[in-house]
Parts: structure tokens; C-alpha cells; sequence
């Protein structure tokens, strides 16, 4: 039997993932060669080209949304997974105390600073700093230029000899009751004023992040030294608050939803994703389009499937029963990029890319050696 | 399983009993020698000497192979994977962490004839070069256009 090349329904419907009432259906790819039988699915760039697009819907600094269509899920996935884990981030990695007489001990104190978010210039984060090599047992550290930023907390908190006598609030009474981001000081070395100075210069993405709170007498002192590290190993070098991708939904209207029933219906779904519109005259004139002696009425459309959050809800009523369908596009990744503030969210992504290319770069040129 | 007279399969005594590293920590060996190398090169090339990640496993043969990648683990796997897969000529393909506290990845390709699974497992690794690059491409127009658009509208 000669093949029959799939019909544009076929191939859309391929895609769609069918989510039901108790089920799920059609969850895997299937365009693998051999899974059709006659059809051609062996990867091939130009065709991966033609079919692949990026849409963005949102992109700043520290939160980017955009869909990438036309891709596999491993590959979406494994974008994800380096954004999170893999991607190279700046963030204090030792703190040496000298003194801290607050009420915060030294390692919660160690643990607080870590978890800080930094920034600074960005040429000076990816091209001049490298990996700092932790030093084999009993070595003394190699702290360079190129692989360590150092920075100083020195704090102390006083009597305000100028404040009312009836104060009550302690950031009033008392000069450094609180400790912020703000108050860490960079201490560039060698080359680093080159790279970072100005607008430049290594600080806390958010100021006002509290560290301790501390009274009269007490004092923090410490210096940290910040080096550069992956997720994998610590989520305080992850450069993502997060970084997540939703499956595009699909709702389909099988059966026309008219009248109570259509914003009954409306209401099934997050404001904005169904919409009412009145039957017109035409469509009442249609014969077997389930219009016809409805003109005027309302009617329910799909207007904004990529806001709805497939509760199903809709599927639990009796009176739309088998007039909707809820899926979800396999191969529409809609990402959420969220950056903590030393890399721009779109150049997380990216990096992700390129890491992935280097990644299979290294491996081939592996491959070649072991068969050597 | 089908009897294969002509296996290329080593014997069950030849084979090692786990597919940890048998000279106990050679990595140190190397770190030791590369302590020699001047603070310029550490600088300049911050790769370290390169050790070989990539292993093919015993009972391979030249259609049907498994390979050990170390450091790897579901990220690559099943990218690689995928890619493996969509080539025609290969006839299975898949990936598994044998054991999550071994950061290990084993990778199976078995092809048809005319290919052979270290062929397979290279183009796979070049598709997704490619494929990066594709998608490099199109992001970068894509923010160019979004950025464009909200100008044209501000």
C-alpha cells in the first residue's frame, strides 16, 4: 500500500498533548524515523530551522518570558537545567571573621552573606574573572586578581547621643541597629579597578537586604572573599531566582456555548482566556453550525489560550460535555526567567545555549581521542 | 536472548566487576603535575589537562555500544538522546544514570548496518551544535525585534 502523506490536521494534531477529565493522552513525541511508517523524521537542521521560532513576551533585566516553538522537550528541558545549575555566577564563598559580637553566629552569619546576590561590570564577571582553583590540602590559597574579589563588613553599632529621650525605634536610638547589603564594602585588587569602578564596581544587587541587627557595643567584622562557582554545587550561584517553562495549553471548541451557558463557561477559566462574542446573522444563517435561531446571543471563543492553567474545571460540567477540548502543544515552551541581578535574563538563556554547544564540543573532541 | 555464536561479547571473567576507575584517583596524579605549571598558563588556560570523560564500555560491539560519560547526567543524556534518535540510522538509543550517587551517564546506541555507534554518538554530538546554533540565532532576532517593537510603541 502506497504511503499517504499526513494531512496539515494530522500534523497538527500530532502535537497536541489531550488532557481529560481522569487522563492524560499522547504524552510522547513521536516524530522519530520509524514511528510513521513512509515518512521521513531523520533530523535535519534546515527543517529544524524552518520549524523553530522564539516570541517574546516579556524581557527585562531581571525577568524575561519568552516561547520557544518547535523544539523537543529534552532539548527545552536541558536549557532549563543549565540556566539553573550550570550557569556561572560571582557570590562570597568564605567569610574570615575577625569579630562579631551580635547575637547572629558566625556560620548563620557566613550563610546570610553567601546567599546575597551581586553584581558588577559585566565584562569583568565573564572575561576577566576565571574559576578559582581550590588549593590541595595544606596549600596555602591562591587568591589572584583574576579568580577573587574580597570584600569588607565592618560594623558597629553606637549610642545616637542626638536622639529624642523618649525614642523608642532602635535604627532611631542607635547608629547601625541594622545591618544592610549596603554596608559591604568592595576592596579591589590588582587589575579589578580596571574592570570594576564606577557603575561598574562589584555591589549588592539589592541594597537593603538586612543581615543582622545589632545594639549598642556589638560589632560585626569580617572580610569575605567571593569567588566564582555554579549551581550545581550551590544554589547561591545559581543566577536564576527561577527559571521554569509552561506547556503552551489548547482549548478547543468542539460545540458552539451559547447564552448563561457561555459565561458559565468563561467563568471555568483565569480572567482573559475565554471570550464572549454575539452570534452573528451569517452564522445564524449557517446550516448545522449549531447557530441557527441564535442570533444576538452570546457566545463563548477562545481568546487567550496561553494565560489559562488547564484546571479543567470546564470538563466537570455536564452541559459542556463533549463540546471543549483541553490539551497542551508538545513542542510550545513558554519560559520564565527570573535573574537575581548579576546577568541580564535573556543572556542566561543565552549562556545556556552556548554551554550546551561546549558541552557537545568537548564530548566530540573526547569521542575522537578515545577512538584514537 | 538469541544465542550468538560469532559474539564479539568478552567473557564473563574478562569483564570488570564495576566500571569504577581502577587506578584509584588519578586525578590526583595530575593535579601534582600540573602544580609545576607557571600562575601565566593557570590564567591563560583555565581548562584543565583534559581527562578523558568519555569510556566505551566492554561488550561493545562495533553496531551496538555503551558508552560511559562521567560528570554528565540528565541535562546531556537526554538531549543526546533525542538527537541520537532522530537519526534513521540508528535502530535504539538510550541513556541511564545507573546510580545517582555516581555521577556517571551511560549512553546505548545500537545502529543498522552501514553506520557504526561511536558514528552515531559523534553526529549526534555535532546535531546539537548545530541545533545551539539555530537557536542562538533566532533568540537573538527575536530579543532584537521585541526590543524594536516596544520602541516603535513607546
Amino acid at each position: 500500500m502506497p504511503h499517504k502523506p499526513p494531512t496539515k490536521e494530522e500534523l497538527e494534531k500530532r502535537k497536541i498533548v489531550g488532557v481529560n477529565l481522569e487522563t492524560v493522552t499522547d504524552v510522547s513525541s513521536t516524530d522519530f524515523p520509524g514511528h510513521y511508517p513512509g515518512e521521513d523524521h531523520a533530523w535535519d537542521i534546515e527543517r529544524f530551522k524552518r520549524g523553530f521560532s522564539v516570541e517574546f513576551h516579556q524581557n527585562d533585566p531581571h525577568e524575561a518570558s519568552f516561547s520557544l516553538i518547535g523544539i523537543d522537550a529534552s532539548i527545552a528541558n536541558a536549557f532549563r537545567r543549565i540556566m539553573i545549575a550550570d550557569v556561572p555566577t560571582l557570590a562570597i564563598e568564605n567569610v574570615f571573621v575577625w569579630n562579631n559580637t551580635s547575637v547572629i553566629q558566625d556560620e548563620v552569619l557566613a550563610h546570610r552573606l553567601g546567599l546575597i546576590p551581586f553584581t558588577g561590570g559585566r565584562e569583568g564577571l565573564t572575561d576577566f574573572l576565571k574559576w578559582y582553583r581550590k588549593p590541595a590540602n595544606g596549600d596555602p590559597a591562591e587568591c589572584k586578581d583574576f579568580n577573587t574579589v574580597a570584600l569588607e563588613l565592618n560594623v558597629k553599632c553606637e549610642h545616637n547621643e542626638n536622639a529624642d529621650p523618649n525614642e523608642t525605634d532602635p535604627t532611631k536610638l542607635y547608629h547601625h541597629a541594622h545591618v544592610y547589603a549596603k554596608d559591604i564594602v568592595f576592596k579591589p585588587i590588582g587589575r579589578q579597578v580596571d574592570y570594576f569602578s564606577g557603575e561598574d564596581i562589584i555591589r549588592p544587587v539589592n541594597p537593603d537586604i538586612l543581615i543582622a541587627k545589632l545594639r549598642p557595643g556589638q560589632e560585626i567584622n569580617v572580610q569575605m572573599h567571593m569567588h566564582k562557582g555554579v549551581g550545581s554545587d550551590h544554589a547561591k550561584f545559581s543566577p536564576v531566582a527561577t527559571a521554569s517553562y509552561r506547556i503552551m495549553p489548547t482549548i478547543t471548541i468542539t460545540q458552539p456555548i451559547l447564552g448563561r451557558d457561555a459565561e458559565k463557561f468563561q467563568r471555568c477559566f483565569p480572567k482573559g482566556v475565554i471570550g464572549l462574542e454575539k452570534v452573528t446573522a451569517e452564522e445564524a444563517a449557517q446550516k448545522g453550525s449549531g447557530y441557527e435561531g441564535h442570533e444576538g446571543e452570546l457566545k463563548a471563543v477562545v481568546v487567550d489560550p496561553k494565560s489559562d492553567t488547564v484546571s479543567r474545571e470546564a470538563l466537570r460540567h455536564e452541559e459542556f460535555k463533549d463540546k471543549v477540548k483541553l490539551g497542551r502543544r508538545r513542542d510550545h515552551f513558554i519560559y520564565l526567567v527570573e535573574s537575581t541581578g548579576q546577568w541580564k535574563s535573556d543572556a542566561i538563556f543565552l549562556e545556556s545555549v552556548s554551554h550546551l554547544k561546549a558541552k557537545a564540543k568537548a564530548l566530540e573532541k573526547q569521542l575522537v581521542n578515545m577512538v584514537r | 536472548m538469541a544465542a550468538r555464536p560469532d559474539s564479539e561479547d568478552i567473557a564473563m571473567d574478562d569483564a570488570p566487576t564495576s566500571h569504577q576507575p581502577e587506578v584509584k584517583d588519578d586525578t590526583m596524579v595530575d593535579d601534582a603535575g600540573e602544580d609545576v605549571e607557571e600562575e601565566e598558563d593557570y590564567e591563560e588556560e583555565e581548562e584543565e589537562e583534559e581527562v578523558q570523560r568519555v569510556k566505551l564500555l566492554p561488550g561493545s560491539t562495533e553496531t551496538a555500544a555503551s558508552f560511559e560519560f562521567s560528570n554528565e547526567g540528565h541535562t546531556l543524556g537526554n538531549a543526546l538522546r533525542y538527537v541520537i534518535m532522530r537519526n534513521p540510522e540508528v535502530e535504539f538509543c538510550a541513556y541511564a544514570i545507573p546510580h545517582p550517587s555516581e555521577a556517571k551517564m551511560n549512553v546505548r546506541i545500537q545502529t543498522f548496518e552501514g553506520t557504526t555507534a561511536i558514528e552515531a554518538l559523534e553526529k549526534g554530538l555535532r546535531d546539537i551544535q548545530e541545533l545551539c546554533d539555530v537557536v542562538t540565532d533566532k533568540f537573538v532576532a527575536a530579543a532584537d525585534d521585541f526590543e524594536k517593537k516596544k520602541a516603535a510603541t513607546a
